[in-house]
């Protein structure tokens, strides 16, 4: 990021982008929604870009290689590298705070939901990043795969507005997603969003299950020392 | 002063290829031991193995006392490795490389810092500290990966083909270096270049299709060829009877004679009072590499 200033500016672009366009569509009516959205999708994008930005350094420059045959351990590598991807998302995600704070106001109930929320999405995005990046053999193929995974899951599903907004048919396969579940959660705390608590309780459910799962396959089939 | 020991090592890929049959050998960790073999020998197999990237599919090793597939959280506080093909990352300097590299292996930054710039400085990279990598030339590149792993406190070094792709003058810097690095730290070196062996190494292992058929001092590998001494003689010369050795006629019309000691010696004479002019060496370990792997090497 210091060397290469333009880097900032990308990151900045991709979540504030949607979120511009949606509040432009909407007339201001979804700017707070599409503000958790916007957080949304920059964890789930931070998580998710340790699958092409691993996948780089371990067959373009073999860094992984290198770490392997050192004291330090996958977990550590992947912690270290997830956090890094959170450093190349601190500009934006500094806007998205800040307009957090000013337009949605959440009390320290909902901004604990909310942290939650996103530090389930990073998780969750991290582990299946790093382990995709550890079977990946070809950069071109890892970029694609993020670039596909982003765009399942953080921009054709409901998460900078409400699930209500798209016909119900559509809903069905909103819900494969479980940035769906996350978005709906931070929407129903900060008021934008009405559900019942079963519905709410369904939601957590599914979001830690899917999480766990996920990091459970990621720590089954992330290939570390080869065989 | 410790040892690394490979007991039957085998490795067999998922795709059914046999990349490694049955390695045994063992070197003391000093100095530089040079693992030569043709592309596709094992060699790197070999490497990724005792350096704890990849499993075998049987047999053991061990260095310094350190089991490689049951006590590898230990091993690795002590090994480093620089891949074949690696490259330092573009988008970051030489001292952020050696930096990051240091931070990772725990060390705290301070510390990291003060080793980096100690490493950068003892290989004359002091005016690229702070200059992007992608800067630099392919031979300074690779300088600055050799001074990462050297910045760690592994005291045992694995380099894959170190030079490859490098010129002739850069290839001969790093070889300095690489002297000069394996007075302090055990250097598990493998390359295709028999001169770069030849030059850097204390001992030699020869790999061909997995398996090691040659291992020992460049000495010991003269020994083992079948005749110690060449004899060079030029086109058109003519070649006195030989009571044992070879003959090869290059494309150009220079002979070569390889013989042993005895009658090397009775042949420089006679050429001598013949007249005509001669070069006698000791065979060369590209002799010998030709000789171990085989005529089809030679032919191709």
């Amino acid at each position: 990021m210091k060397n290469y200033p333009v880097v900032l500016i990308s990151t900045v672009v991709a979540p504030l982008s949607l979120l511009a366009v949606v509040t432009f569509v909407s007339k201001g009516s979804l700017f707070g929604t599409a503000i958790e959205g916007g957080l949304i999708m920059n964890f789930f994008s931070s998580g998710i870009a340790l699958s092409s930005d691993l996948s780089h350094l371990k067959n373009d420059f073999k860094l992984q290689d290198m770490v392997v045959s050192s004291p330090t351990s996958s977990r550590l590598y992947m912690s270290g590298m997830a956090l890094a991807e959170i450093v190349y998302s601190i500009p934006s995600l500094v806007i998205l705070f800040v307009l957090l704070a000013v337009y949605v106001r959440p009390s320290l109930t909902q901004t604990a939901v909310i942290f939650v929320v996103l530090l389930l999405m990073f998780t969750m995005a991290g582990a299946l990043g790093f382990m995709l990046s550890t079977i990946s053999t070809d950069v071109v193929q890892s970029f694609a795969f993020t670039r596909l995974l982003s765009l399942l899951f953080t921009t054709l599903p409901p998460v900078y507005y409400p699930i209500t907004y798209i016909p119900k048919k559509f809903q069905y396969f909103a819900y494969l997603s479980p940035t769906t579940y996350a978005a709906e959660i931070t929407h129903q705390a900060t008021g934008y969003l009405v559900i019942p608590n079963s519905l709410l309780l369904a939601d957590w459910i599914i979001l830690v299950g899917v999480s766990v799962i996920i990091l459970v396959i990621a720590i089954k089939n992330t290939r570390w020392r080869e065989i | 002063m410790g040892t690394l020991q490979c007991n039957s090592l085998t490795k067999i890929y998922e795709d059914k290829r046999k990349a490694l049959d049955n390695v045994t050998f063992t070197v003391e960790t000093s100095g530089i031991f040079g693992l030569i073999g043709r592309n596709g020998a094992g060699k790197t197999t070999l490497i990724r193995i005792l350096a704890t990237e990849l499993l075998p599919t049987s047999g053991a090793a061990s260095i310094n006392g350190f089991d490689v597939l049951k006590q590898e959280d230990e091993l690795r506080e002590r090994i480093a490795i620089v891949p074949q093909e690696a490259r330092a990352i573009r988008w970051m300097t030489a001292e952020q490389t050696v930096l990051s590299y240091l931070l990772w292996r725990g060390y705290t930054y301070g510390d990291a810092k003060r080793l980096a710039d100690e490493s950068l400085a003892k290989l004359g990279l002091q005016e690229y500290t702070n200059v992007l990598t992608s800067r630099l030339s392919g031979g300074t590149k690779r300088k600055v990966l050799i001074a990462t792993v050297m910045a760690s406190e592994a005291d045992v070094i694995f380099l894959d083909e170190p030079t490859t792709g490098l010129d002739p003058i850069s290839r001969r810097e790093l070889w300095e270096i690489l002297r000069a690095l394996g007075k302090e730290r055990f250097i598990f070196l493998t390359t295709h270049y028999l001169e770069e062996a030849e030059e850097l190494a204390d001992k030699i292992g020869i790999l061909k299709d997995g398996k090691l058929v040659s291992i020992g001092t460049l000495s010991d590998l003269r020994k083992s060829a079948k005749y110690q001494y060449s004899i060079r003689l030029p086109p058109n010369a003519p070649v006195p009877t030989l009571k044992d050795g070879e003959v090869t006629t290059g494309a150009h019309g220079n002979t070569q004679v390889m013989t042993n000691e005895e009658e090397a010696f009775r042949l420089a004479r006679l050429l001598s009072d013949q007249g005509t002019q001669f070069s006698i060496n000791p065979v060369t370990l590209d002799d010998i590499f030709f000789y171990l792997v085989g005529q089809k090497a030679r032919d191709e």
